[in-house]
């Protein structure tokens, strides 16, 4: 596998009123399994469906009822482990996870708390070009979600709809590898993509579909390093749990306000309480669950109605041969077959429909050239249309030929532009707008000499000038370029201008 | 290991199961009892012995990622002591 180099980033670091502190930030985050029905129920995963129209008995936790294992909810599991480099359980069990809510009718969650499906992995988390933070990841279990309540319907009621209850999620635990705000946005953004690559989970964060439970202590600079020596968790402090985050700038908000919360306990002399908090982003502050405090006796116990889950080594080497190319393999892909920068490569590789798209523009292309077009003109060009790529009007070939008609020198960039914008609003064919349009670069050295020769007759005051200050040079070849319509090649203009004014 | 009354209470309350005071001493008497015998059962030597997890030689059963449940909101919402809307409508549970 191809492999970019890198360091890792420096923590951040916050100035207390005594000394300094760093953050030590570990995630637990929730993705919902794409899938067609859930995981221990034939009813549809279907968002945005009629109150309680998508659920069975087995969600509504009628007695008597037993749930039967999605085995597509599993696969997508083991392709999510095998993406994050994870070591795969071919032996896990299911266990209850007991509280009382009224979105969660059983009474109990299923979930993977003492074998989960997934052990360790680990993500690479891009921070810039050439930096980037490697997040150990401690294990993923499979786990089912709850149901949703809502509050503003009525002043005395709350309603709740359990179509959620009982979809597959799959809980992503890391070690406290994370080292500062920046760094857990960046984590989550890194997560997200590999998931959309692996097509396991969709990263819709507004739906709820990826949020995140944030763990934050801070400790004195090298306390973390000694942490990293022993594993030993001592030589870090207490840390808060801030619960269901699912906005990226309030995730970082909330972790800067949660250290230095922390940080002005510590400094006071006193003692940050282990508890689950959380964040109010009208107030921009965290602030306790005391009603989870109890509740954390979770009293788990092996789920008697489900067998242990058992997975074949074979199945698991057929996922794994169908993998998709993950984003860091891709990048670096990039990099190395079409020249471009990392920053590029980034760029062309954060969503894989994007990827694809300039690998078909770029296909027996300048794939640097290919790159700026599709970067700068047609991105730009789609976000000012609110458009996506995959419903992009200019098709990929069409692109490409653009980008071929200007490396062969048929047209100029500046042309290039007018035949991208007539594509695009057109679906017209590049070769044929600028055949129809007349739109081809003129190279033809005696054309453009008579050209040049016209302008020079027509403006002897601006010729003498030019002898004297050759940076006027530049305003024959505008001249030129202006004359024939902007299909001169500016270079051989330049050459010519400067030749006949004997600059 | 022996519960005490204190505990007692505290596991009723997380299940939700109402136990009067004076009925307290009994219960945790009977967990204390429990978890006698388990204990007992724990002076066992397993060494070699693999965990049961079931009784029949059977495999967890899997279903395919197929829809086959659902469009019943009336039948689920019967039971419920309120529902309004196709919800159901419970006491303001709100954080």
């Amino acid at each position: 596998m191809l492999d970019l180099t890198y360091d890792s980033p420096k923590p951040k670091v916050i100035a207390g009123a005594k000394h300094d502190w760093e953050l030590v930030i570990g995630m637990e985050v929730h993705a919902q399994i794409s899938s067609r029905a859930k995981l221990f129920s034939g009813a549809s995963t279907r968002f945005g469906a009629e109150p309680n129209s998508n659920v069975s008995f087995v969600d509504a936790a009628m007695p008597g009822m037993l749930p039967v294992i999605n085995e597509y909810c599993v696969e997508q599991a083991v392709r999510t482990g095998l993406g994050l480099k994870a070591q795969i359980n071919l032996w896990s069990a299911f266990d209850r996870k007991n509280y009382f809510y009224p979105d969660q009718p059983a009474g109990y969650q299923i979930s993977q708390l003492y074998h989960p499906l997934v052990g360790e992995g680990e993500i690479l988390v891009d921070m810039e070009p050439g930096i980037a933070r490697k997040v150990r990841i401690e294990r993923i279990h499979v786990e089912q979600d709850a149901g949703k309540s809502i509050h503003d319907m009525d002043p005395a009621m709350s309603f709740v709809d359990l179509n959620r209850a009982g979809v597959a999620l799959m809980e992503i635990v890391s070690r406290p590898d994370i080292r500062g705000p920046e760094e857990a946005a960046a984590y989550i953004t890194k997560l997200r993509q590999i998931l959309r690559y692996l097509g396991t989970c969709d990263g819709n964060m507004q739906n709820g579909n990826l949020r995140a439970d944030v763990n934050v202590s801070v400790c004195r600079p090298g306390a973390y390093e000694k942490y990293m020596e022993t594993q030993d968790f001592a030589h870090l402090g207490t840390r808060c749990e801030i619960k269901n985050m699912n906005s990226m700038r309030f995730i970082q908000l909330a972790i800067d306000h949660e250290a230095k919360r922390q940080i002005a306990i510590l400094e006071g002399g006193g003692t940050v309480e282990q508890e689950t908090r959380l964040y109010d982003p009208d107030k921009n502050e965290t602030r306790s669950m005391r009603s989870k405090e109890e509740a954390h006796d979770y009293r788990y116990f092996p789920d008697p109605d489900l067998l242990p889950l058992e997975i074949e080594q074979g199945w698991v080497d057929d996922i794994r041969a169908a993998l998709p190319e993950l984003p860091d393999e891709k990048k670096a892909r990039f990099v190395k077959d079409f020249g471009l920068s990392e920053y590029d490569a980034s760029v062309l590789t954060a969503e894989h429909e994007n990827a694809a798209y300039f690998e078909q523009v770029a296909a027996g292309n300048d794939g640097k050239l290919a790159a700026n077009w599709v970067i700068n003109e047609l991105f730009g060009r789609l976000k000012k249309d609110d458009r996506d790529i995959t419903d992009s009007p200019i098709a990929p070939e069409n692109l490409g030929q653009i980008v071929g008609l200007i490396k062969s020198e048929e047209i100029s960039g500046k042309i290039a532009k007018d035949v991208f914008e007539i594509a695009y609003t057109s679906g017209r064919e590049p070769r044929e707008i600028v055949e129809t349009e007349g739109m081809k670069q003129v190279t033809d050295t005696g054309a453009i000499e008579a050209a040049v020769d016209e302008v020079i007759a027509a403006n002897p005051a601006q010729v003498e000038k030019a002898k004297a200050n050759p940076k006027l040079a530049g305003w024959f070849v505008g001249q030129v370029m202006k004359a024939t319509g902007g299909k001169a090649n500016p270079k051989a203009v330049n050459e010519i201008v400067q030749a006949k004014l004997g600059l | 290991m022996s519960i005490d009354t204190e505990t007692a209470a505290r596991v009723a309350k997380l299940a939700r199961i109402k136990v009067e005071e004076d009925a307290l001493p009994a219960l945790a008497k009977e967990f204390s009892d429990i978890l006698g015998f388990i204990e007992q059962l724990n002076e066992v030597d397993v060494e070699d012995v693999e965990p049961m997890t079931s009784v029949t030689p059977m495999r967890l059963k899997r279903r395919a990622d197929e829809v086959t449940d659902g469009g019943q909101a009336d039948k689920v919402l019967s039971g419920a002591p309120d529902a309004r809307e196709g919800f159901f409508a419970v006491p303001k549970v709100v954080e």
